[in-house]
């Protein structure tokens, strides 16, 4: 088991009281393990990816463990987590464009960074890696104005992942780029994955379509909470939760032609997280909802590794 | 997936927001009440004191403050606190009319740069940089010189008309990130003209920079001024805060220890200057929220 | 980078013409006949100085003339050096008096502004560490900058030269002394030039400080601070990243603040009567001397021009990114 997150819980501080982005998640991943995170904005996966790696000025740990590879990370102690950035956890942003210092070569940046960390610059792996995602060497002799900003995002992906760490958070890595920019950006994670530069890997993303197609398990979140999780086929096939229905039912189907029927989008919005009503949050945007959703329902594997937090699923 | 809020509740939401940080951030109260102060003293002193001509002689020469003479005497028996209140006023009216001036000026020169882009850019463009280079007082200077500035408003004129050009570059480029948002391409759609796009939809969406684009400006002019004043190329007539300190240095009262006759318009000067730049800060952390955690 | 040099240069050549172009046309637009109200205002009772003023005028002036050929016949002047004879001290020509002068100006601007820009870099760098040195440091630099030179001179002056009575409060060097190389001669010019300095000093310090404050906060909270903190960098590598970065808006602050610079420097000059241009300047306007005080607007100009180029130089040195021939660089 390489990663295993229980009862989960980060809030916002905020001038009008604390916003419970994360409220009590729980999950696993194996090794090798790749894992779509989705939801629409504002459900808690950028925030479980923080969490994972470093919790901004306003975040607090509220509750829960993280373990990795059976030690807890103390994701509360921003000190005592450094030991564990980089080496064990690491990260691919979502401003992976303008993650590079700008007045830095990003060779120099590199050795720099990884000798702040008490590693020695191994030049010839570094180039090996760029040149797996595509890179010539001599970006390294180059400064980040010069690269497109596929080449940043992918020259960022590489030193990230230079350290060979057992968990990958790679949030949003493809929502700014075109459709064959994201295509082989999925790939090369994917090869990142197979090489073994990463052991298992959080993916976190909102378009379900593209998850889809490179995640081996699919988490689905909503509003703070753990709302599905799945293995990918049976997640777009059989999704149980009946927010995921809706969501998996408002993709444009590949090669289906929409002429009349237009998209059915989910009505409604999002509970607010500043004071949370009690129960199930999707209850008031929900076709099935009925009293008993005023009880909170508990995530539940109904199937070998297929949970849903839904009485009626 | 996301539903697209209401832009008009969107827009009353942040405005309510700006206000409840507002109220709440010290420097930005703080530098208003200080200026809010001091505009009172030179807007209602003159008006109080029921006094026209604060250069007259009305007292002994050299009385040190006391209760008749709040801020003393000049050499010549003129109450500074009179001169004082009188030379507020003035400094306010520089930087009302400097400042207000060169923001009109940059908002022109740098809506019609950023927004026209092109051939209008390149040579505005060039245009600012030439008035932003000549050193500004060294202009004024000759200009002062050679016409005789008698007034208050022309000296307030020809300031604003070389303190501009750092605003205008800054308006310029706030309106070409603004130029290629939805919003304004929508707007140019659906037929408005430039000068209706420009006021209806980009100044508005940056007003809150503008405000404190104008602020430094007030202060710029503020310190133009007394600069110009101190060097002798101010107006003939009346008084200023800058006239003041010229007037105590080129009649010794350093020399002859005559402290309440500079010190009080200069620290005048220093805290309507300071207390906006102070207040300014406040504004950018209501309407900036990346900076309110500090 | 040739692009980027060929348009600053444009911008500085185009700058000169036009003030060479204002300081021709001013005169031109005075009501009246110049030459007669000059010579009424300048009030000189020496006819010999009179008649060769108005020899000078009428040649410079050249009013019988087209005006493209008077035109043309003040840039030849300019170009040979000419800027005419000065009335406060004639017959000395302007260009000497002006040469005079300008070491002390330059004595006097160079360190304050290097000093200031300097020191206030590291002091504005401190406080964006700490809050307790935000919350000094950040109050005294805004009434540093809110400052008017002159006052702070004013008050130096009184506090550390009249009350104390530890420096002179005027002068560049005692009268009692003729300017040699000889150490009391030099321990003395520095006895006098501390004040000025210091004032000149302290309130540009204080406009650093808050602009390089600002400017590390942002780069703080940068993309690339942000993700060299999320692969756990120290924060000694980042803060160090931060720094640089930040110091290069400030290379521009210090080209856009020289006009600003340059005004603190004459007030502060007249005000401790130092004999450098700014105490020129006054002279020159108590005098009614036009020639002196156009000349000394050429100079002030040349100097400011010259000034902004090698800063343009420096940047190019520091700013990696003009010399890898991308976009970006100073704007």
């Amino acid at each position: 088991m390489s990663l295993r997150v229980t009862e989960l819980s980060v809030h916002y501080r905020t001038l009008r009281g604390e916003v419970r982005a994360l409220d009590g998640v729980s999950f696993s991943m194996a090794d090798g393990e790749i894992l779509g995170l989705a939801g629409e904005s504002g459900c808690g996966k950028t925030t479980l990816g923080k969490s994972l790696i470093r919790l901004d000025g306003r975040m607090r740990h509220a509750g829960g463990t993280v373990e990795l590879d059976g030690r807890e990370l103390p994701i509360a102690d921003d000190r005592a987590m450094n030991a564990f950035r980089f080496h064990e956890v690491s990260l691919i942003p979502q401003y992976s464009m303008s993650a590079l210092n700008p007045t830095r070569k990003i060779g120099r940046m590199a050795g720099e960074l990884l000798r702040s960390r008490g590693v020695a610059l191994d030049r010839e792996t570094l180039e090996h890696r760029l040149a797996l995602v595509g890179l010539d060497r001599d970006v390294l002799d180059r400064y980040p104005i010069e690269l497109s900003g596929g080449m940043r995002q992918r020259t960022v992906m590489v030193i990230s992942t230079l350290l060979d760490p057992s968990l990958l958070i790679a949030d949003e890595v493809t929502s700014a780029l075109d459709v064959s920019t994201q295509k082989s950006v999925a790939r090369a994670l994917l090869g990142f994955r197979d090489e073994g530069f990463v052991k298992s890997m959080l993916f976190i993303t909102h378009d379900l379509a593209l998850t889809s197609r490179i995640a081996d398990t699919i988490m689905v979140m909503y509003a703070g909470r753990l709302a599905e999780k799945a293995p990918a086929d049976v997640m777009v096939k059989a999704p149980r939760h009946p927010y995921t229905r809706l969501l998996i039912n408002s993709l444009p189907e590949v090669g289906v032609r929409y002429t009349g029927e237009r998209l059915s989008g989910i009505q409604g919005s999002p509970p607010s997280l500043l004071d949370p009503p009690p129960g199930c949050r999707f209850r008031d945007r929900c076709p099935l909802a009925d009293d008993r959703c005023a009880e909170q329902p508990p995530a539940v594997e109904i199937e070998p590794d297929h949970f849903v937090a839904c009485w009626k699923a | 997936m996301t539903t697209i809020p209401d832009s008009l509740a969107d827009n009353r939401v942040v405005r309510r927001e700006a206000l409840h940080f507002a109220v709440r951030n010290g420097k930005l109260v703080i530098g208003f009440a200080i200026v809010l102060v001091l505009l009172l003293i030179g807007a209602l002193g003159p008006v109080l004191l029921g006094v026209d001509a604060p250069n007259e002689y009305v007292a002994g020469p050299m009385l040190p403050p006391s209760a008749e003479h709040w801020f003393g005497t000049t050499t010549f028996g003129q109450d500074v606190f009179t001169q004082f209140v009188h030379g507020t006023r003035t400094t306010f009216v520089v930087g009302a009319l400097g400042g207000g001036i060169a923001a009109v000026i940059a908002m022109v020169v740098g809506f019609t740069a950023g927004y026209r882009g092109g051939l209008v850019d390149e040579v505005l463009n060039m245009f600012t940089n030439i008035v932003l280079v000549i050193p500004t007082l060294a202009v004024l200077l000759i200009v002062n010189a050679y016409l005789g500035i008698r007034s208050v408003a022309v000296q307030a004129l020809f300031i604003g008309l070389t303190s501009w050009p750092w605003a205008a570059r800054a308006i310029r480029a706030q309106t070409f990130s603004l130029r290629t948002r939805d919003f304004v391409d929508l707007a140019r759609l659906s037929g408005m003209n430039t000068r209706r796009v420009i006021v209806r939809e980009i100044a508005p969406n940056m007003s809150s920079y503008l405000f404190m684009t104008f602020i430094l400006l007030f202060g710029g002019s503020i310190l133009i001024a007394s600069s110009l004043d101190f060097i002798g190329l101010g107006p003939t007539e009346g008084v200023s805060l800058g006239l003041m300190l010229q007037n105590a240095t080129q009649w010794s009262a350093l020399q002859l220890g005559l402290w309440w006759w500079f010190i009080p318009p200069g620290a005048a000067i220093t805290a309507i200057v300071g207390a906006l730049y102070v207040a300014n800060v406040g504004l950018d952390e209501v309407f900036n929220p990346k900076l309110r955690q500090r | 980078m040739r692009q980027y040099f060929g348009r600053k240069l444009l911008v500085y050549a185009l700058t000169f013409v036009v003030a060479v172009t204002v300081n021709w046309m001013i005169p031109r637009f005075m009501p009246g006949d110049p030459v007669s109200g000059m010579l009424a205002r300048a009030g000189v009772s020496q006819p010999a100085a009179v008649e060769a003023m108005r020899l000078y005028y009428t040649s410079l002036f050249g009013f019988d003339q087209p005006l493209w050929k008077q035109y043309v016949n003040f840039w030849s002047a300019l170009l040979r050096g000419d800027f005419g004879i000065s009335i406060w001290l004639f017959p000395t020509p302007v260009s000497t008096v002006i040469l005079r002068a300008v070491p002390y100006t330059l004595g006097l601007m160079i360190p304050a502004v290097l000093l200031s820009w300097v020191i206030g870099n590291r002091l504005g760098a401190y406080a964006a560490r700490r809050k307790l040195l935000d919350n000094t440091i950040l109050p005294a630099g805004y009434i540093l900058t809110a400052m008017p030179y002159m006052w702070l001179a004013v008050i130096l002056a009184w506090g550390l030269g009249v009350v104390a009575g530890w420096f002179p409060v005027a002068g560049g060097y005692s009268f009692s002394l003729q300017p040699s190389w000889s150490a009391d001669f030099v321990l003395d010019l520095l006895h006098h030039w501390v004040l000025p300095f210091l004032s000149l000093f302290l309130v540009a310090l204080g406009g650093w400080a808050i602009g390089m404050r600002n400017m590390i906060i942002y780069e703080l909270e940068s993309d690339y601070s942000t993700y060299l903190a999320a692969l756990g960098a120290p924060s000694r590598l980042i803060r160090r990243y931060a720094f640089r970065n930040a110091v290069l808006p400030q290379i521009t602050g210090l080209a856009l603040q020289l006009g600003v610079l340059v005004a603190g420097a004459l007030v502060t000059e007249i005000v401790f009567s130092y004999p450098g241009l700014g105490s020129l300047i006054l002279k020159a306007i108590q005098n009614q001397d036009f020639f002196l005080l156009q000349g000394t607007f050429m100079f002030i100009v040349i100097g400011v021009l010259v000034a902004n180029f090698v800063i343009d130089l420096v940047y190019v040195v520091v700013d990696p990114r003009t010399r890898a021939g991308m976009a970006g660089g100073r704007p």
